[in-house]
């Protein structure tokens, strides 16, 4: 018997241990240390990089060694080591079972139905007022019983002999804001786990034109996609005059069994999804030794428009005229140095793409031209012919990041709930209202007094000014009535 | 005029309201105290006047590049809230707009000696630094909803914080009996690395040249002081600053009479300082963690990836859920709350400044 009582009075104890406040403060605190060692020291980075940073505090000969007791310790890759992942599990406990214990109470005070007070008990409120009107008991009442009711309060009635008392209450619930945050903590918790054990991460990086079915994670695993994906073509655009990426973008293909579904141009913040994998736009590059088209758009005067896929000396047509052309010389950012005044060649990527091209019509002298791709204004000719430089295709390939996470949804959902609850905490406030209303003096006759006592859990000037608000309002209710 | 010429104005007036008050706070004199606030307002008006100019600059430079672009999107998309420049601007104004509330709601005009230098440093950050006052445009990584409403909110919690730090500081000096107490040390140390810092930020002002500011954060902070190559000259800035935190340790203690003569009482202190948090700490929720994972999700496939801007944001939040329940729940008051206030800041000022500063400073080390 003893045995048994002594067993669960252990029981008992660790209970209101993981209930306990201490507890959620020891963890926060820990939990708030301890992540700080992870933004110091690089995760999941060469050991090279982290053995010279803490050469840095311990001196080179150390630094080996300490880094061998951090590996040990998990701190390059703390936020996955066992022990940190053990304080979260703690802390979902922690979250678990004091909103156990606490809840029952905190639900009897919300459903614990309001009581008429004494009007001693409500002049020690720590709002209340006092105003005395020339008027009849019952029309007071009535005035209150509306001002209150256009406040949204549920208003119930208590009457004595000579006195009526209005009782009230509102925002119980905001009671229960900690609890809903504390669910949304763990809702949050329960859509990671879910996104790491059946979703993935990886990357893959499709030349212009190619085609993959499979991306690869951070260890270089392939991972099949269950269908195949396309990049058409893969465009990065500047703002005017200056070499800042405006965006990245890539129009991708999805192909289903052979058939084509879907088709999307992508730009970082616009993403393409899938049978719940999303691909993003994250990377770009050119493709070594790739020999590309030049895409030109060319026209001339009478309307006549064709779309050209060229190579390199490889020569056209200005459709409707006797202009020809030949491309000549390719350069990936065309520039003329500001000394030399030279053209020149200022960046290995596509940064002001540029194509020469030597043009040739009959009695005319030969004559070159550069046509820049974000300068489509260097492509008009004399005569009004025109040669748009659309783009050097085939050199470029689109990187992108492919991401399967089926428990995304569950942490938004989780997310929302916490704004929710964060509102409810902060921002709405359980509020009683008591009015008594008597009259001094005998059998009708006397003035009314009226005192109006309250109660909140927060916002207490908001709260008065509220309660100053509705006798105001019954002040001119009644002012009303007494001229009719 | 130029926005940033109007900025620089209101840093102008920023600063003469910062001496008013301390002026009003030692001399009691009412009409310095009206002085201050109305430094205060006029600084802010030009402040407003600038961010309006901005926010129209940018729109037309976004529409020359988007002539596509509709109304709401380029609105959105033109906020001056882009680079370090404008989010500090940001900062400074929500910070004042705080203070001006509780100036007028509370009656105490004194707080503005508190929460006045905030604003101050942050101004005097964005000079030293040399961060560009260009309109920059948008890189596409930033061009996204998510991203706006998540540097907007953050910034009213943060200067929300701010002004709770404030407060707090103030409380601490209010119920310190005497110079031995442990968070009275704290205290000095505390005001002493921020003033120590403001004037070591102000000194690499005067001595850097313009090209070098660019390359502030990285490689200039305190580099003229503490962390100056010649051996010399740090150890003096050292010894020079110990010496000062020592001094307020010694002298500060006389703040306490001073508010108290201004009648400002530290229950209304502790009443601003845990109310601002009760503002921070949602908006900082919705605005820094949530907004900015869902930002991160639509732009990388990732909403959380402990890198180290998201860490200390977390650690921030950390922080703060400890003051709430603690205060709440875990019957914690007066000056181990307003210790928390405080820590709960520098962890805001590390979260934003801090990580590329000190850590990326770190590991570009590491990797050179």
């Amino acid at each position: 018997m003893e045995k048994e009582e002594k067993k669960r009075n252990i029981l008992e104890s660790i209970w209101k241990s993981l209930a306990s406040v201490k507890l959620a403060i020891f963890i926060l605190m820990i939990l708030a240390l301890s992540s700080i060692i992870g933004t110091i020291v690089e995760q999941q980075a060469e050991p090279a990089r982290n053995i010279s940073l803490l050469a840095k505090f311990f001196g080179d000969s150390f630094a080996p060694t300490v880094y061998n007791i951090f590996v040990k310790l998990g701190f390059m890759d703390m936020y996955r080591s066992w022990w940190f992942v053990s304080f979260l599990v703690l802390f979902s406990i922690n979250l678990v079972v004091c909103s156990i214990e606490r809840l029952p109470k905190t639900w009897k005070i919300i459903k614990k139905p309001l009581k008429p007070m004494a009007q001693s008990g409500i002049k020690s409120l720590p709002v209340k007022k006092e105003i005395k009107l020339q008027a009849n008991l019952s029309d007071v009442k009535d005035v209150f019983h509306t001002a209150l009711k256009e406040s949204r309060y549920n208003v119930f009635e208590a009457a004595e002999e000579g006195s009526i008392q209005l009782y009230t209450q509102r925002g119980g619930f905001a009671r229960l804001g900690a609890y809903i945050v504390h669910i949304s903590i763990l809702l949050i918790f329960i859509g990671a786990i879910v996104g790491v054990r059946y979703g993935f991460k990886a990357h893959v990086n499709i030349p212009e034109g190619g085609t993959t079915s499979v991306a690869y994670d951070n260890n270089r695993k392939s991972i099949p996609l269950g269908f195949s994906v396309k990049c058409n073509w893969y465009d990065t655009t500047y703002y005017p005059d200056i070499d800042t990426p405006q965006e990245f973008s890539s129009e991708l293909v999805v192909y289903d069994q052979g058939k084509e579904v879907m088709k999307k141009v992508i730009e970082v913040n616009s993403p393409l999804t899938y049978k719940g994998i999303t691909f993003y736009q994250s990377s770009y590059g050119k493709i070594p030794d790739a020999v590309g088209h030049f895409v030109l758009d060319v026209s001339s005067p009478s309307g006549q428009e064709k779309t050209l896929w060229l190579r390199h000396g490889e020569s056209f047509v200005i459709p409707g005229t006797e202009v020809k052309g030949r491309i000549v010389d390719f350069s990936t950012a065309l520039t003329r140095d500001r000394h030399s005044n030279q053209l020149i060649t200022y960046s290995d990527s596509m940064v002001n793409p540029a194509v020469a091209i030597e043009f040739e019509e009959p009695g005319r002298e030969k004559y070159t031209g550069w046509i820049l791709k974000r300068y489509p204004e260097t492509g008009n000719l004399m005569n009004g012919n025109k040669v748009i430089f659309k783009d050097y295709w085939g050199v470029e390939y689109t990187g992108l990041q492919v991401a399967k996470d089926p428990g995304v949804g569950i942490v938004y959902l989780g997310c929302l709930i916490m704004a929710v609850g964060l509102y409810i905490s902060f921002f709405i406030s359980h509020k009683k209202i008591w009015v008594y209303i008597t009259q001094e003096g005998s059998k009708g006759k006397g003035p009314i007094s009226v005192t109006v006592g309250g109660s909140t859990t927060k916002n207490r000037i908001t709260f008065e000014q509220e309660i100053d608000k509705i006798i105001a309002k019954t002040s001119q209710a009644m002012e009303g009535r007494s001229k009719k | 005029m130029s926005s940033a010429n109007l900025f620089d104005l209101s840093a102008g007036f920023y600063f003469a309201a910062l001496i008013t008050y301390v002026i009003y706070l030692v001399t009691r004199n009412k009409k310095t105290g009206v002085a201050a606030t109305t430094l205060t307002i006029v600084g802010f008006v030009s402040q407003t006047i600038a961010f309006a100019l901005r926010w129209i600059h940018g729109y037309s430079y976004w529409l020359s590049a988007n002539p596509t672009s509709g109304l709401i999107e380029a609105l959105l998309r033109s906020a001056p809230l882009r680079n370090l420049y404008e989010s500090l601007i940001f900062f400074v104004w929500c910070l004042i707009v705080f203070h001006l509330v509780i100036e007028f709601k509370y009656k105490i005009r004194s707080l503005g000696a508190f929460v006045t230098p905030l604003a101050a440093a942050a101004l005097l950050f964005i000079d030293v630094a040399g961060t560009t006052t260009e309109i920059q445009p948008l890189i596409p990584a930033l061009q996204s909803n998510w991203l706006l409403f998540h540097v907007f909110l953050s910034f009213i919690g943060y200067a929300a914080f701010g002004v709770a730090f404030g407060a707090a500081s103030a409380y601490l000096v209010m119920v310190t009996e005497s110079k031995t107490e442990k968070t009275y040390i704290f205290w000095s140390i505390i005001v002493g690395i921020f003033i120590i810092v403001l004037v070591g930020m102000g000194i690499d002002f005067v001595s850097l040249s313009s090209s070098e500011r660019s390359q502030f954060l990285q490689n200039h902070f305190l580099k003229s002081t503490l962390r100056s190559d010649s051996g010399g000259v740090a150890v003096v800035s050292w010894i020079v600053s110990i010496v000062f935190i020592g001094a307020i340790w010694q002298f500060g203690f006389g703040l306490k009479k001073v508010l108290e003569n201004l009648s400002i009482t530290p229950r209304v202190l502790d009443e601003i300082q845990y109310k601002s948090i009760a503002i921070g700490f949602p908006l900082f929720t919705l605005g820094g963690l949530i907004m900015g994972a869902i930002w991160a999700n639509s732009a990388w496939g990732k909403y959380w990836t402990w890198d180290p801007k998201e860490t200390w944001s977390l650690i921030t939040w950390f922080v703060y859920a400890l003051y709430l329940h603690a205060r709440f729940v875990g019957g914690w008051r007066g000056k181990r709350v307003a210790v928390l206030a405080v820590v709960g800041f520098i962890a805001v000022i590390f979260t934003y400044l801090g990580v590329n500063l000190v850590l990326s400073g770190l590991h570009s080390y590491g990797a050179s």
